[in-house]
Formats: structure tokens, C-alpha cells, sequence
């Protein structure tokens, strides 16, 4: 199963409370954590990317806990038109969605592996690299 | 005996289609397997192939006089100045030249979204392209504006003129500094995040004729897609081989081209308007060059592999803008093509700046162009000075 991304808001009354780790335990979730910025009685956000069978009762019960979610629906795409397999990306891409495919030397890019930060969008010398909503 | 031929004479087996033509990829492990004074003896041509951003490109154009007539002082093309100090309705279109309102650095890192090399793709896509020009007004030249779109088809010529292409080797760029730098080579991570390079390595057409015996002036090439010519040797060329602290011969080093064409024949999957973040905008030039095998010294020098050919790599954070010698060794195109070297025992990643894809596709299309007989040799009027000419680098004072 494709995993979810999502972003979490956390008001600051709640930051303090052990969230994560009852999504985890208690609706068997596999979680990866693309970002996080929570501390102690301030708001925080996190992007989750989540997988597993209860995915929509882990949501439900987030929901329940006062965390605001979204859909992470902004997405990177590589125009295929404009990529001219240079690779200026590859090194700067940090979740290896851009890779070089060897022998070959071609330009992969894998949208499950994207956190959507943006990087390869500035790096791309041919501007080929495209976010889209 | 040892094999020797002529321009003449492969352009005589060129024409009655029986050439033998073969890639340097290919060249490479055919010297390997079979060793080569039998590949000598066994092949006419080799192609190579170039496909990276080519800062010293640039077009003339003619737009044809206007009704009546104008001497153009000014020239922008959508937006972009051109360069008009030379007759009246010619001017020169410069790959880095960016947009009359670029915001530049002012907001670091920049974008430069748009800019000559942009020009140069959109003309070869036969797109319209707002020509604007002012000028002051002779007796003879009255006119004193004009703004007008213009295509590649209806102004008289358009010929591209890059003064520096096709570097033999170069730099694998990386950064010892603390933070982000923002380069020519692309984006460079603090700390030896990542390490840039940008030749196609052994199918990189001056790594593979390093003494400059067969390309000289009048060699016929592929450019930006169409048959283009080299012209001179380019700027800052500064043929020589790179050599270790044991001596040991490390490849060729700092040769360059000077390349003309038709523009109006070329192609914008071969000539790509192209952005560097904090940098600038420049032109992603296809270059391919076909090396006769005159002999076997020609055949040995464009067998060279990946592992025979080295670039130096150099700190951008501090050295290279400060014009201070960096010592941080060499890495073989073998190891920068795996995907990581090591520099001071750290591993680094690494990822080129040039498309190797792109660089064997034009070496395949040139393969092919000569095998039909439809691209016969140029033979150089004149050889490119060579690393025993001893040219050195002059720098600015001041």
C-alpha cells in the first residue's frame, strides 16, 4: 500500500501529549517522519508519511486528539520534456527520489521517495523539476 | 605493417558506404577485447559526444533593414540585451546575458530565470521573439526605434559563434566551506556534501584526441544539432596533461574549442536555455566530434576509458574564488560516474553536471550521419596548438 503523507498542526495545549507513539502502538501504523518541528507548550507541525491497515482509524483518533490534519497533495513531478538527464539534482535530492541509473547514467525520479522539499525544484538547471498541487 | 590513413581516404570509404564507424563508448571496449593495432586496422571513424553548459556561446544575428532605415544602438530580445556594436541591424545574442530586469543576487540565490541561451532555444523552436531596438539617428540611418517580433526565418542570418566550448576536461567542483555555495557547477552542500563534475569523460570529444592530432580548423562536427564547424582553438585553451605528485600521466587537461554553424538549422533539444540558482543563465550546448583513425596513436589516445581519465577536484568554497591552489587529488571518471569518491577519507557523493545520456545519443547520431554518407570529414586547414606548444594562462593585476 502506497504510504499517506500528512501534515499534522498541534495547538500548543496538546504538544506535551504522546501522540505519535499511540498512533504507532495502537493502530499498528508504520510511520516515517519527513519533518518535525514540536516543542513543549509552543504549536508544532509534523509530516507524516503513514502506512498500514488502519490508516483511517489512525486519522480518526488523531482527529479525536485535537490534531488539524491535511493531505500532503502538493507534489513534485519531473517533466520528462524538459529533464535532460544532467544529474545536477541527484546529490542534492536528501530522500534519494532523484537517482542516476547506471550504467546507463539516466535520470530516475521515484514520487514515493519525494518529501517535497523543494530542493531539486531550485537546482535544476533546465527548471524541470515542477510542483504541482 | 602498421595501418595509416588519409582524410581522403576514409572520406572515399565514407561516400561508398563501407566506413567503419563506431562510438568511443564503443571504441573503448572493442582497443580492450582485441587490443589496438587490430581496432587500428578494423575501424575508419570514432564519434564522441558533449552535452553540458557552455557559458562562451553566443549568436550573430542580421534582423534585415527596417522602413526607414535604423542604425540599432540598443538591441533587447525579449527583453534580453543584445550586444549592437558592430553594424547597423547586426548584433550578437550572449548565452549568460540575462533579462533588463533581472533582479540578479539582490534576492540571494537568484533565479535568473530567463536569458540569452533562453533566446537562442526559443529562436531555434521557430518561436516569435520580441525584437526592441533604439537608436540615435544619421542622415542616412533616420530611424530611431522599432519593436517588432521576429522568427529564425524571417531575419537574414543567424549563426552561432561560441567562443569557448567543449572544455577537454574539467573541474570536479566541491565545497570545504561551512555553508551553501551556489555555482556554476550547480548547488554545492557545506562540508563536502556533494562533489559536481562536468565532462562526459570518455566519450568527451578533446579527452579523446588530447595532442590535438586530427581536429584543427575546418573540422566538421554536430552542433547544437546540425553540422557545424570548429572555427579556432577557443579561449583560455591551455592544452597540457595533468600529472600526480609520482608523475604519473593523468589525462589531458584545459584544451578548448571556438565553433560555428547554422543556427537556422539547428534544434532546441541540442541547444537548451539553461539556469544556475545564485549563478546565472547560460546555453546547454550538444557537441559531437568525429576523430579519423589516422593510426594507432590516434586509436590508443580515443581508447582511453573512464578509469584512465581524471579530473582534479577543487574547493569552491575557498580556493577556486579566491584564485588559490587547492591540492585535494584526483578522482578517474570511473569513480565519479559510481556515484561517490573519497576526499580526505570522507565519502562524498557525486553527480555530473553534464548529460552522459545526451552525450551518447549525439555520439550515436554522428555514428550514424557519417555511416549514411552524409557527413563526410572535414580535413583541419590547420592544427590546434597542442600541449607542446607551451601556452600558459596570463591573470589580471589589480
Amino acid at each position: 500500500m502506497a504510504p499517506k503523507k500528512v501534515v499534522l498542526r498541534f495547538g500548543a495545549d496538546i504538544a506535551d501529549q504522546p501522540i505519535i507513539y499511540k498512533l504507532v502502538k495502537d493502530y499498528d501504523l508504520v510511520i516515517n517522519i519527513l519533518k518535525a518541528n514540536v516543542n513543549p507548550q509552543k504549536e508544532g507541525t509534523m509530516v507524516l508519511d503513514i502506512t498500514g491497515e488502519n490508516v483511517e482509524q489512525g486519522m480518526e483518533y488523531l482527529r479525536r486528539a485535537g490534531v488539524q490534519l491535511q493531505s500532503l497533495t502538493e507534489q513534485i513531478i519531473q517533466n520528462e520534456e524538459k529533464c535532460v538527464s544532467c544529474g545536477a539534482c541527484t546529490a542534492i535530492c536528501p530522500s534519494g527520489a532523484l537517482y542516476i541509473e547506471r550504467p546507463d547514467m539516466a535520470v530516475r525520479f521515484d514520487s514515493d521517495r519525494c518529501v517535497v522539499c523543494h530542493l531539486c525544484v531550485k537546482a535544476c538547471p533546465m527548471r524541470a523539476m515542477e510542483v504541482r498541487f | 605493417m602498421a595501418t595509416e590513413r588519409t582524410f581522403q581516404e576514409i572520406n572515399e570509404r565514407i561516400k561508398s558506404g563501407k566506413a567503419v564507424v563506431v562510438t568511443a563508448e564503443e571504441l573503448v571496449s572493442m582497443v580492450r577485447e582485441k587490443g589496438v593495432t587490430r581496432v587500428t586496422s578494423e575501424v575508419d571513424v570514432v564519434t564522441t559526444g558533449t552535452f553540458g553548459p557552455m557559458c562562451s556561446s553566443g549568436a550573430f544575428l542580421n534582423f534585415g533593414h527596417s522602413k526607414p532605415r535604423m542604425k540599432m544602438h540598443k538591441v533587447w530580445l525579449n527583453g534580453v540585451p543584445a550586444y549592437t556594436g558592430i553594424a547597423a541591424v547586426d548584433a550578437y545574442i550572449g548565452a549568460t546575458e540575462v533579462h533588463e530586469d533581472d533582479p540578479l543576487n539582490s534576492n540571494y540565490p537568484g533565479e535568473f530565470r530567463y536569458g540569452g541561451g533562453y533566446v537562442i532555444q526559443d529562436l531555434v523552436a521557430r518561436k516569435k521573439v520580441r525584437l526592441k531596438a533604439t537608436g540615435y539617428g544619421t542622415d542616412c540611418y533616420p530611424r530611431r526605434e522599432i519593436e517588432t517580433d521576429i522568427t529564425i526565418d524571417d531575419i537574414n542570418e543567424a549563426i552561432l559563434f561560441n567562443p569557448r566550448n567543449a572544455y577537454q576536461n574539467y573541474n570536479c567542483a566541491v565545497n570545504l566551506s561551512s555553508r551553501t555555495i551556489y555555482t556554476y557547477m550547480g548547488m554545492l552542500k557545506p562540508n563536502l556534501g556533494n562533489a559536481h563534475y562536468s565532462t562526459s569523460g570518455q566519450l568527451s570529444p578533446l579527452l579523446k584526441d588530447p595532442m590535438f592530432m586530427t581536429i584543427g580548423i575546418g573540422t566538421r562536427i554536430f552542433l547544437g544539432g546540425a553540422v557545424g564547424y570548429v572555427a579556432w582553438h577557443g579561449t583560455q585553451h591551455f592544452p597540457s596533461f595533468i600529472r600526480d605528485q609520482d608523475g604519473k600521466n593523468l589525462g589531458p587537461a584545459g584544451g578548448t574549442l571556438a565553433v560555428i554553424g547554422n543556427l537556422k538549422q539547428m534544434s532546441p533539444r541540442w541547444l537548451v536555455g539553461t539556469s544556475f540558482i545564485g549563478y546565472g543563465a547560460t546555453l546547454t550546448v550538444g557537441i559531437g566530434i568525429p576523430i579519423p583513425i589516422l593510426n594507432e596513436e590516434v586509436c590508443r589516445y580515443a581508447a582511453a576509458g573512464d578509469d584512465e581519465l581524471y579530473a582534479p577536484i577543487v574547493d569552491y568554497g575557498e580556493a577556486y574564488p579566491n584564485f588559490t591552489p587547492s591540492n585535494l587529488g584526483y578522482a578517474s571518471y570511473a569513480e565519479l560516474k559510481s556515484g561517490k569518491i573519497q576526499i580526505n577519507g570522507k565519502e562524498v557523493p557525486t553527480a555530473p553536471v553534464s548529460s552522459y545520456p545526451r552525450a551518447r545519443e549525439i555520439a550515436g547520431i554522428l555514428k550514424e550521419w557519417i555511416k549514411k554518407g552524409d557527413f563526410l570529414l572535414g580535413e583541419p586547414v590547420q592544427l590546434l596548438p597542442n600541449a607542446d606548444a607551451g601556452i600558459t594562462a596570463n591573470s589580471l593585476k589589480g
